[in-house]
């Protein structure tokens, strides 16, 4: 804010900015006011109400939902979620990274056009993707098939309904999250520093860990808040590629609302579940903002 | 000057794709020298330098670097190090950390670092600043660290790519001193890509001429400069009145020759390849002694002058021969004992025959 009234040529002409500039930024306040602040408001709301036998939320405070979110079931869950979540988010990384890294030390033509290659998934629904996996996973499925005929195995592994099949579904849904981030890091990086790094005697190992990490460090924590974050909270892909065998917090949240029919204790859920991604996304931007040059 | 030849570059090519960047270029880099690879940009001075630091390969041809060859060794193995054009300080680390960078790949204990980190930092007077980042730093100071980190490991040779091009023209000049002092100092070989030729001429032990992939010339810099042998060089360093000269006559010790615009002058046989009957000669414009009269019985021809154009210590004479012939002559304007000299006045131009240098064929 204070940038736009620091630009202002004169006091009039600074009052206009203003208000062109709070008519511009109108739509998204609107947005943020409808679609995030008054969901999140409703759901604190919810999570402090009872409900009746039908399911019906009965605004009558209480404490009983966050005392059931600390139960060791749910807590076990959410320590199963986080563990899913970070190992996708670890595989993203080590996957992510030398793509990332390949696309952007690419020349121009080629360069664009491996980034649309990247986000070219995003043009197909998420669920139809999923779809996809499922075909090719299943028993029946294309990767059995090609194993069996290869002659690899004999009898057709089971893969999906497995942890590995939620885990190849996560990764394969986050990749470009990690991927973009790390590629706006990495193609800004100057060259020349990596070459004074070998120059200086640094081998190809060393120029890695001393200058380029650091260097694209950004790119490489929003990558990681970018996926872990989402990944812990993931409903869709452990429902269709893990079956029922992996419940994670996104599960359980969601059948809270869909079908045990408690939404205070749902809310109660995800607002716990929030305010941990709060901390969480506060903590890597505090250590992003140290470790950055000031 | 010490002679051990340390970087020895025989018959070097580099092509990228069909261009070809370096074309069949040898030379010799004795220890201690400070040799400029000059030329225009696009010459092939800095693949030259890159093939040296190791970031490009040669297409053909060898390289050595005190002795050992180091045409396919990784830049990281090379015991050089490169001072490079836009300083390419680490941004996430300080002064200090920046100049400790090598020492730590060598594994140099810490203590003796930073021993040696203190010792830099005083000679390329950074004293203080050795706790700030790069972005907290003028140009001039960025520069005395790039300059402090590839020194420090004390490589056999330092490659600087046109490392004060980035800086204002007072603090280019402060630093080409500074520079040559420090290499003086240590004693390091220095290989200096510039395109400036004044940088060239002020800090150089030898000039090598670039032009299109190829060494046009090599030489000290009152060489390069009083003597050039090609129109590039004569017309690339200095500025150079090209005209054509005939020979008349030859003994077996001079060739006399008439030179376009009335000039005739006999000049060593030894300068003026024996089949020639026509060449291309070099004229410095200050190095025409400019007169009202002939001056004892030196060769010379008669001109007109068609502008003056005061240049503060210097004016600058255009001038036109009876034949057509346009010449540029500087003379200095020193004091009110000399004649004046105005547009419009016939003069007399005097050159010695030392001053004409043979710098093609017609």
């Amino acid at each position: 804010m204070h940038a736009l009234s620091d630009t202002a040529p004169a006091p009039a002409g600074g009052r206009r900015a203003g208000v062109m500039a709070w008519l511009l930024l109108a739509p998204l306040g609107l947005w943020l006011v409808l679609f995030v602040v008054v969901p999140i408001a409703g759901l604190a709301v919810y999570s402090f109400c009872q409900r009746d036998d039908l399911g019906r939320v009965i605004y009558d405070f209480t404490w009983e939902n966050y005392a059931r979110v600390f139960d060791p079931i749910y807590l076990r869950i959410l320590g199963r979620s986080v563990g899913y979540a970070a190992v996708t988010t670890v595989i993203c990384v080590a996957v992510g990274y030398p793509v990332a890294w390949f696309i952007a030390r690419q020349r121009s033509p080629l360069r664009e056009r491996l980034l649309l290659l990247v986000m070219i998934p995003f043009w197909t629904s998420f669920l139809i993707r999923t779809y996809a996996w499922i075909a090719i996973l299943k028993t029946e499925g294309l990767l059995n098939g090609l194993l069996q005929f290869s002659g690899v195995v004999t009898a057709p592994l089971s893969l999906l309904y497995t942890p590995t099949a939620v885990i190849i579904g996560l990764v394969y849904a986050y990749l470009p999250f990690m991927i973009l981030p790390i590629y706006g890091s990495a193609e800004k990086l100057d060259n020349a520093l990596v070459e004074a790094a070998h120059d200086l005697g640094a081998g190809p190992i060393r120029a890695f860990s001393e200058v380029i990490i650091p260097l694209t460090w950004p790119g490489i924590a929003a990558g990681i808040l970018l996926v872990f974050v989402p990944a812990i909270g993931m409903f869709a892909i452990t429902d269709l590629m893990g079956g029922a065998q992996v419940p994670l917090i996104g599960n359980v949240i969601q059948n809270q609302f869909f079908r045990a029919r408690n939404a205070p204790f749902g809310a109660a859920l995800g607002i716990v579940f929030t305010l941990m991604f709060i901390v969480t996304y506060a903590l890597a931007h505090r250590r992003r903002r140290s470790s950055a040059s000031p | 000057m010490p002679s051990a030849a340390v970087i020895e570059i025989r018959e070097v090519t580099k092509c990228f794709g069909s261009f070809t960047a370096v074309d069949g270029v040898s030379l010799d880099v004795a220890a201690g020298e400070f040799l400029t690879l000059l030329g225009p940009s696009g010459c092939g001075k800095t693949t030259l330098l890159r093939m040296l630091s190791g970031f490009e390969t040669p297409t053909r041809g060898a390289l050595r670097i005190d002795g050992e060859d180091v045409t396919h060794l990784a830049p990281y193995r090379r015991n050089v190090n490169q001072v490079f054009q836009s300083y390419a300080l680490f941004p996430h680390l300080t002064v200090a950390e920046n100049i400790a960078f090598g020492l730590r790949m060598q594994k140099v204990p810490a203590a003796e670092i930073e021993r040696r980190v203190g010792e830099v930092i005083d000679l390329v007077a950074l004293g203080g600043f050795s706790a700030r980042r790069p972005h907290e730093l003028s140009g001039g100071q960025r520069q005395r660290v790039a300059l402090a980190r590839a020194i420090v490991p004390r490589p056999k040779v330092l490659l600087l790519d046109e490392p004060l091009s980035a800086l204002d023209a007072k603090l280019r000049q402060q630093m080409q001193l500074e520079l040559k002092r420090l290499q003086r100092h240590l004693g390091m070989t220095f290989v200096f890509v510039t395109h400036d030729q004044e940088e060239a001429l002020t800090m150089s032990d030898r000039i090598a001429v670039f032009n299109r992939g190829r060494v046009e010339q090599i030489g000290s810099p009152s060489d390069i400069y009083h003597h050039p042998r090609t129109t590039f060089v004569a017309d690339f360093i200095g500025e150079a009145n090209l005209l054509r000269a005939e020979a008349l006559s030859r003994t077996p010790a001079a060739v006399r020759l008439r030179v376009e615009g009335g000039l005739e002058v006999e000049i060593p046989a030894e300068r003026w390849p024996s089949d020639w009957t026509s060449g291309v000669v070099s004229l410095r414009p200050e190095k025409i002694l400019v007169s009202k009269r002939p001056i004892g019985d030196a060769a010379g021809f008669t001109a007109r002058v068609t502008d003056e154009l005061f240049q503060g210590a210097l004016d600058r004479l255009h001038l036109q021969t009876e034949s057509g012939t346009r010449l540029t002559a500087l003379v200095a304007n020193e004091s009110a004992l000399r004649e004046a000299i105005h547009a419009g006045d016939t003069v007399w131009c005097g050159v010695h025959s030392d001053d004409v240098a043979v710098v093609g064929p017609a």
